[in-house]
């Protein structure tokens, strides 16, 4: 792999500039009229570099980072599959990518048809009465979710109903959504197969139950069993079930959130939908109802009007806060992450209704190959009674007390052999584990090919464990000091002189 | 099967190895009762030929009509090396940088951004996006409740300058943890926030914070000194929502009053983001240091390996919501990386002379949009004072059928403010970028001069 | 093996509590859970002046892998705040019972330290957690 690269203000020469990026020079004449005590003294500390230089700089960067266009990614609950190029190139096609957010409905019809036949899609593969496409993450989404279960007790006058159970081993957005909610969290255990501890659930549902939010398959990495005894049950106190959609990708196709009893969900089109993860985003994170929280939903949805004459083309247009008077309000500036829809829809209609069931069918027997060999290689999963779902939890206890060498080490050494790590550390719940999700798109010979570093990394812990401790060693960098980096705050670039 | 690389051997030998005999085998921990039996719903499939010819029929059916909204959302031109090495799949198809010796390309570049973005804003950090504008000001909201110690009231000043739809997603946002927003209204002379009001409203109460849009909604140039050291003066904060853009000319909110504004935010689409309807943007967010710790979304820190070479790393992330959890500042995750990807080469290549220059002709194309429709019949600036690259016309009828007819002739006019502002009457708010020329000014112009010359005549 | 000093008193969140001879307390985190949190990289601690109830989140520990609340183990009211810990927070994991404690207070009640473990219980404490 390149070594470093300098940070792009160490190329700056006064007077440097891509010039035929810029408009002409008018500058006195065009501000004349802007008041000075309002006027900017200081350039900003922007790069002055040529064309040619930034595109090297950038270029460069690029080539330090692993990406799944590079690399197997196997990093459970974050569903690393292809990224199609097509979805890409038709979402920013000239005239998508043009639109002005406020242009009238007469010159978005194209747009706006893609949207809607997406929630219409998306709310057939969940069994979901109803979908809104902007929130703008799955944070966003679960936030939309759990606020539209907090209106919809409040609306009933059950204004006592503000805590939200959620399992110990779920992803930290799902508390922090709660509080965010003005909810309270109250948190129970699993048992020792990976299933919700029903007694405990039993125990903690009453009056005050907004609601209770799940993933399934959990993030345990097993489908949770007994999901429509922990619907009825939770339903029966007064709450409602909220579907963290993380890991729909496991079912995707074969079974539906909706049919589950969940009342509300979100969808993480950046996972389950091919969605591109672009280095920290953009996500989108786009929510399916049942009909009791339709008229919750955030605006604004895409709506068709009803049709006129026979023959005619269907229009589309927005609905807000005039058409959904209780909606839980809006959530974004404009319609969310427009262009990433797009993708998703373009993903969607090439899959068709044939190839959603293949995803969560070769999800699955992707990540049931990969820990059966795994195990058969000597390491030890989490749930081995269990059927893997899309993912599965490996962990390596044994040879952190054994050998002193740990998850992390692990995880490090594996960059070094050309592998991106899978998710360390979480779920909290099993010490030393490594998070494994391959996805559909992953061959057979890539997933030997992780095994065998599986093995030679076993190995090389055996009998020379420096070797594994001391990854990476091949990187552009070796291990980084977080605690200096925490402690000795270097937030920004400044001018050394 | 699209993108599923698997042969009929393939998956012999799999589930050999699984020691099952069929995929569906694997299914079997799933009651019957919940297996999905068929999705007709769902279209059939489409190889990418189709779907290439129907997104390019709908593309087509939505047409390039000249575009003069702004609004919160603006045209610039987008140096073509933007986005051809933006989606390059090292950077397009990587994921959150946790593993760090595997994301040293995306870290540092998100470093250079919090240094151009804190510079830009005349502030001392920033961190690595938020998902866009409107959010952004809601999070400024939650920040200043935990920032500001001296404040326990949670109220949040908020002048109806400030863009209507980021009030009400703070409304939406913030509203279920106790944040009260109170409305203060603009002087109608200048379409600007007057210290009176603010006053009028505090009605000298404990308030939290107050937000300050500039330009604000209307193009309009507030008096961010004078609100700056009135908040500052009775303990609240300034939160300052600013187009990054105009900050190449305007004084930045690091600078406003004595002490400069707390918690700035804005929507970072003008700096490289296609308007693509509406989405994905993103929002910046930039602070002084003594408030890092309470800052939302990830931030990059330098640091040195065990070699003692310098590199990048995701850092404070004990506040976030993966270790925090309940306690988080936020809940939020995933940020908009790759549009701050686009941003960060945007402000590269553009450096500060570009984004001057483009700042200056924005203006000074919007200036003469309204120096040209003013001089005609039937349209004048709705306030006095100065703008900058936006403005409010007071057509002498209504405006919607007026845009409606422009439309249809290929020109978006810009954007009526009957629903957001009635009070103002027949108000349209005009916008004209760098992209504009003398030549597409002038078919604005004459068609808007012809659409209401027939209108008088109807 | 964790250090528990006999003279202490303990709480089930893994504080300790020192009494000073002019009758107010000192109160720490002890080596169990500087171990369990890391390099810290920051500590809040609450300004004299500041009243505390028993029970109430009172400071902050920060470290690479947890931000986590000290909770107080009784209502009071804050004296000081260790003032070294703002530029060397990494002293609560160097000298968890001596340089690294984090406030003192002036109990409300009689009795502060009463209902709260002996290092004997602590002792079992964590082992019955794991610890």
């Amino acid at each position: 792999m390149r070594t470093a690269e300098k940070v792009i203000f160490e190329y700056s020469r006064p007077g440097r500039g891509a010039s035929d990026q810029w408009p002409p020079a008018t500058l006195a004449a065009a501000t004349a009229d802007l008041p000075a005590s309002l006027r900017r003294a200081r350039r900003p500390l922007l790069p002055e570099v040529g064309e040619l230089e930034a595109v090297r700089h950038f270029t460069r960067l690029s080539q330090l980072n692993f990406s799944i266009d590079t690399h197997f990614y196997p990093l459970g609950s974050c569903t690393m599959k292809y990224n199609p190029k097509a979805c890409n190139q038709y979402a920013m096609l000239p005239e998508f990518l043009g639109r002005h957010p406020l242009a009238p409905e007469s010159h978005g019809q194209g747009f706006l048809t893609c949207l809607f036949e997406l929630q219409e899609m998306l709310k057939e593969v969940t069994g979901m009465q109803a979908v809104a496409l902007s929130p703008m993450a799955g944070a966003h989404g679960e936030f939309a979710g759990v606020a539209m279960i907090r209106a919809y007790h409040r609306a009933r006058g059950d204004l006592a109903r503000n805590e939200i159970i959620v399992p110990e081993a779920a992803h930290g957005t799902n508390p922090a959504t709660a509080t965010m909610c003005g909810c309270t969290v109250r948190e129970i255990p699993v048992d020792a197969q990976g299933d919700i501890d029903l007694e405990a659930l039993r125990a903690t549902v009453g009056v005050n139950t907004a609601g209770i939010m799940l993933t399934n398959p959990s993030t345990l990495g097993v489908f949770e069993r007994r999901i429509e005894e922990v619907a009825r049950i939770v339903h029966a106190a007064g709450g409602l079930l909220y579907y963290d959609g993380a890991n729909l990708n496991a079912i995707l196709g074969k079974v539906r959130p909706g049919d589950m009893g969940f009342d509300v969900i979100h969808m993480n089109l950046h996972k389950t939908f091919s969605t591109p993860h672009g280095g920290g985003g953009p996500g989108a994170g786009a929510v399916g109802v049942g009909a009791r929280l339709q008229p919750f939903l955030p605006i604004p949805v895409v709506g068709r009007e009803p049709p006129g004459e026979s023959g005619a083309a269907p229009r589309y247009r927005w609905l807000t806060e005039k058409d959904l008077p209780q909606s839980i309000g809006r959530l974004s500036g404009f319609m969310g992450n427009a262009g990433v829809l797009l993708r998703a829809y373009v993903y969607m209609r090439m899959l068709g209704r044939e190839g959603m069931s293949r995803v969560g069918e070769y999800a699955t027997l992707n990540a049931n190959y990969l820990m059966a060999r795994l195990r058969q290689a000597g390491f030890d999963a989490a749930y081995p009674q269990r059927r893997a779902s899309h993912e599965f939890i490996i962990t390596l206890r044994r040879q952190a007390r054994d050998l002193g060498v740990t998850a992390m080490d692990f995880a490090k050494r594996l960059l070094d052999l050309g592998f991106h790590a899978p998710t360390t550390y979480f779920p909290l719940l099993v010490p030393e584990c490594l998070l494994i999700e391959p996805t559909e798109t992953e061959s057979r010979d890539v997933l030997d090919a992780f095994i065998a570093a599986m093995v030679q990394i076993q190995n090389e812990a055996e009998q020379e464990p420096e070797r594994v401790t001391g990854a990476p060693h091949t990187m552009p960098v070796r291990r980084l000091d977080d605690v200096r980096a925490a402690k000795q705050l270097d937030l920004r670039w400044k001018p050394t002189a | 099967m699209a993108f599923i690389p698997h042969t009929p051997a393939d998956v012999e030998a799999m589930l050999a190895a699984i020691g099952v005999p069929d995929i569906q085998a694997l299914f079997d921990e799933i009651p019957a009762s919940l297996r999905v039996k068929s999705l007709q719903g769902v279209p059939t499939e489409m190889n990418e030929m189709q779907i290439g010819r129907l997104m390019s029929e709908r593309a087509r059916a939505d047409g390039r009509p000249l575009c003069f909204i702004g609004a919160g959302a603006y045209e610039h031109h987008i140096p073509a090396a933007v986005w051809a090495i933006t989606t390059r799949g090292e950077f397009y198809s990587a994921y959150t940088p946790y593993q760090a010796e595997a994301s040293q390309g995306t870290l540092q570049l998100i470093y250079e951004y919090q240094t151009m973005m804190a510079s830009l804003t005349g502030m001392e950090v920033s961190n690595a996006s938020l998902y866009d504008g409107a959010t952004g000001v809601a999070e400024a909201c939650l920040m200043a409740v935990r920032a500001n110690r001296k404040s326990k009231s949670m109220r949040i000043l908020m002048p109806r300058t400030v863009n209507p739809h980021y009030r009400k997603v703070a409304a939406a946002t913030a509203g279920n943890q106790g944040l009260r927003f109170e409305e203060v209204a603009y002087a109608p002379d200048t379409g600007c926030t007057a210290l009176e009001a603010l006053q009028k409203c505090a009605a000298g109460e404990d308030i939290t914070a107050v937000v300050i849009q500039q330009p604000n909604f209307f193009g309009q140039l507030e008096d961010v000194d004078a609100i700056t050291d009135w908040a500052h003066a009775r303990g609240t904060f300034v939160i300052a929502s600013v187009n990054p853009t105009s900050l190449a000319l305007l004084k930045p909110p690091g600078e406003w009053g004595t002490r400069g504004a707390d918690i700035v935010v804005g929507e970072g689409q003008p700096l490289g983001v296609p308007l693509s309807s509406g989405g994905p943007y993103f929002g910046f967010m930039t602070t002084r240091m003594e408030y890092v710790r309470q800052m939302p979304g990830r931030i990059v820190g330098r640091t040195v390996d065990l070699s003692g070479r310098p590199g990048f790393t995701l850092t404070l992330q004990a506040r976030e919501q993966h270790i925090r959890r309940a306690k988080a500042t936020s809940n939020i995750c995933t940020n908009q990386g790759l549009l701050m990807t686009a941003a960060t080469i945007y402000l590269s290549l553009m450096g500060p002379v570009g984004l001057e220059r483009t700042a200056a002709a924005s203006h000074a194309q919007t200036r003469e949009l309204v120096a040209a429709i003013t001089a005609g019949k039937g349209a004048r600036r709705a306030f006095s004072g100065p703008f900058f690259h936006e403005s409010v016309l007071l057509l002498d009828r209504p405006v919607a059928p007026v845009l409606a007819t422009l439309a249809s002739r290929g020109i978006l006019g810009g954007l009526d403010l009957s629903e957001h502002y009635p009070e103002l009457g027949h108000a349209l708010l005009v916008c004209a970028t760098e992209t504009k020329t003398q030549a597409d000014i002038d078919s604005y112009v004459a068609a808007l001069a012809d659409v209401m010359q027939k209108a008088r005549a109807a | 093996m964790s250090n528990v000093p006999a003279d202490l008193r303990y709480t089930r969140s893994h504080e300790w509590i020192r009494t000073l001879p002019d009758g107010t307390v000192e109160i720490g985190i002890t080596d169990h859970a500087q171990h369990a949190l890391g390099d810290l990289v920051f500590v809040e601690v609450p300004e004299a002046g500041r009243s505390l109830k028993a029970g109430e989140a009172s400071a902050v520990v920060e470290s690479v892998k947890a931000a986590s609340d000290v909770y107080s183990p009784l209502s009071g009211e804050v004296t000081a705040g260790n003032p070294r810990l703002a530029t060397e927070p990494e002293a609560v994991n160097t000298d968890p019972y001596g340089n690294g404690w984090l406030m003192r207070v002036r109990p409300a009640a009689a009795s502060p330290t009463e209902g709260l473990m002996s290092a004997d219980d602590y002792l079992k404490f964590l082992e019955t957690e794991g610890g």
